[in-house]
């Protein structure tokens, strides 16, 4: 066996006692004081090539409805709320709080509760939030003496049934979740 | 505001995903295309960029646009963002056609990107959605497809359009297609086949639609004397439009036609105007384009036009806001086949939106670089050969072509931009 040769030291330390006993070679074990906990938490991974994996985002947003909030407050009542231009009187059926045309402030105006199609189209397929509601209706409904149109669900009629200018009634959800689907319209003749 | 030239542009293919590159390698693949096509422009004389990307949700990487200018080796010089819904890629085009127009730089790098295959297709209709009013639109069941099919219903009402006048662009925009390599979609495809496809939303099928991409686009501006100095053959900014609409398409007035030069008054007597059928927005881009460029009758004036065909409907309806037909008439102007490749005006020889796809912020560029290669007369140089959807000398035109438009578009007509790009080949 080939003779062990310390290494020349060049501190000017000590060299230890040559008294003290001799210590087997070998590994010590090792304890770290700075060490991430591992957890159970692992990766979806989709594939490797490259390396694709699943990331997952969620956002509660605090939305306040601010100048529009009337309308919302409305539908809860049964009150279905446009816009008129205290300047020039344009109404808007979808409200806003200035007028687009001259940039006067609007005031809070009673829509009428029956309007028509003004036009329409039944949705297959949606974004995911509202993909398990398919197929649904979507219209933009007219109203006499209002200028503009508001968009609103329109049920109790199927692709084959709706036509523009059909005459249309506004329901109002009995349990109002605060949204514009408060209202939806339903076919005036089976109202 | 001074002369501004295209002196060069790239792209990547357009594909539903491309995991194995990021959004900053697909726009730097792009640039890299744009430097060796006009090989005497070095990095060095390159001023400024611009970066268009639509979406943060899709990217889910704020202040995306410098991580592409730093991949390309373009910091630290100036850079800005660029964001306008559908139209992001042709706003792009016209800031940076600004930054050098006015003067301030002398050669910028248009870039635009979009990574849409993060997240699954309805995912991805929910976030393209929010681009309409959260309060009033979104909830009752945001889905731009719809909103479409609205107003296409609406068009159909008023003027008589029909469902195979809509499939017939489908048709065109694919058989163009088969013939651009770059395109994302190689479909040999009939009326029928359009209609019988899945329906989403009365009356458009899944061919009336674009889908989403993965992809990057890159289009390079200077001045007339750099462009002189490093290529052959610049294509001239010959000028620029844009306009905006209301976010709500429930908003938008029932008033009289903006007119373009060639149009008579009397032609559209109890026309309610835009109402839902109409884009103000795109005629006034049109019209402020037209105007700077000097074009009196666009349907004699322009050779061909590439425009965002996100629908087959929209196609319809843009044809009438660019004036290439009378309100109302486009339905027949496809039925008459004048926006064939073959036809009075070609429109989309590329395939367009609905068959190169739509990765949102480099769509405008993509349609700029197609319309630059066009004007080039090289479109077999940078197609493997082919030279099929290179736009020939239309009858009656005592010209070759030498005149395009390129037209990006977003929301529901919310921003449109129109720029005319004329060659300079002798
Ligand atoms: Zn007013």
């Amino acid at each position: 066996m080939a003779k062990k040769v310390a290494p020349k030291r060049k501190s000017k330390a000590p060299r230890k006692s040559a008294s003290k006993p001799q210590r087997p070679a070998g590994p010590k074990p090792v304890y770290d004081k700075v060490r991430l906990p591992e957890t159970d938490q692992g990766a979806t991974v989709f594939r490797t090539d490259p390396l694709i994996v699943k990331d997952h985002y969620e956002i509660d947003y605090i939305h306040s409805y601010a100048e529009d909030s009337p309308f919302f407050l409305g539908l809860a009542q049964g009150k279905l709320l446009g816009s008129e231009c205290s300047a020039c009187h344009y109404r808007f059926a979808t409200p806003r709080a200035y007028c687009m045309r001259c940039g006067a402030a609007t005031r809070w105006l009673d829509l009428p509760l029956e309007g028509r199609v003004h036009t329409w189209t039944t949705c297959y397929f949606g974004s995911e939030a509202f993909l398990k509601e398919t197929p649904f209706n979507l219209a933009l409904v007219e109203f006499d003496g209002v200028n503009t149109l508001l968009l609103a669900r329109l049920i109790g009629a199927t692709e084959k049934e709706i036509r523009v200018g059909m005459p249309v009634k506004a329901r109002f959800r009995r349990l109002a979740q605060f949204k514009p689907t408060d209202v939806y319209f339903v076919p005036a003749d089976k109202a | 505001m001074r002369p501004v030239y295209m002196i060069s542009g790239g792209i990547t293919k357009f594909t539903k995903a491309e995991p194995r590159k990021s959004f900053r390698v697909m726009v730097k693949e792009a640039f890299d295309y744009a430097l060796r096509d006009c090989s005497k422009l070095t990095v060095e004389r390159i001023d400024g960029t611009v970066v268009s990307y639509f979406s943060d949700h899709f990217t889910r990487q704020l202040k995306a646009g410098v991580m592409a200018v730093d991949m390309c080796g373009l910091v630290p010089k100036p850079t800005i963002r660029i964001e306008g819904g559908g139209a992001t890629g042709g706003l792009c085009f016209q800031e940076a056609w600004r930054h050098v127009a006015s003067g301030w730089m002398d050669c910028v790098v248009a870039m635009g990107f979009e990574t849409m295959s993060h997240v699954n297709t309805w995912k991805g209709n929910e976030f393209i959605a929010l681009a309409s009013d959260t309060n009033f639109d979104y909830p009752v069941g945001g889905f731009y497809t719809g909103y479409y099919a609205m107003m296409v219903v609406r068009h159909m009402h008023e003027f008589g359009t029909t469902v195979e006048q809509l499939a017939k662009v489908s048709v065109k925009n694919h058989r163009n297609a088969l013939h651009n390599k770059w395109a994302q979609h190689h479909y040999d495809i009939t009326v029928e086949d359009v209609r019988r496809s899945p329906m989403v939303a009365y009356p458009l099928t899944i061919l009336d639609i674009c889908t989403m991409s993965d992809g990057a686009a890159v289009a390079i501006l200077a001045s007339e004397e750099v462009a002189q100095h490093v290529c052959d053959n610049p294509v001239r900014v010959l000028g620029v439009g844009m306009g905006s609409d209301a976010m709500r398409m429930a908003d938008r007035p029932h008033d009289d036609v903006i007119l373009l030069k060639h149009e008579d008054p009397k032609w559209y007597r109890g026309l309610k105007y835009p109402g839902v059928h109409s884009f103000r927005a795109g005629r006034t881009a049109c019209k402020m384009a037209y105007e700077k460029a000097a074009i009196e009758d666009p349907r004699e004036d322009l050779d061909f036009v590439e425009l965002h065909d996100a629908y087959t409907s929209s196609e319809i309806q843009t044809y009438e806001d660019m004036g290439l037909c009378k309100y109302g008439d486009g339905g027949k102007f496809i039925d008459q086949g004048h926006p064939e490749l073959t036809g009075r005006i070609p429109v989309n020889p590329s395939g367009g939106l609905i068959a190169c796809g739509h990765p949102v912020g480099a769509t405008g560029l993509m349609q700029a670089v197609f319309a630059f290669w066009q004007l080039q007369n090289n479109i077999a140089k940078h197609n493997d050969g082919d030279a099929t959807i290179q736009v020939r000398q239309q009858k009656g035109k005592g010209r070759r072509p030498m005149r395009g438009a390129i037209h990006s578009h977003a929301g529901t007509g919310t921003y449109v931009t129109v720029s005319i790009l004329e060659s300079t080949l002798a």
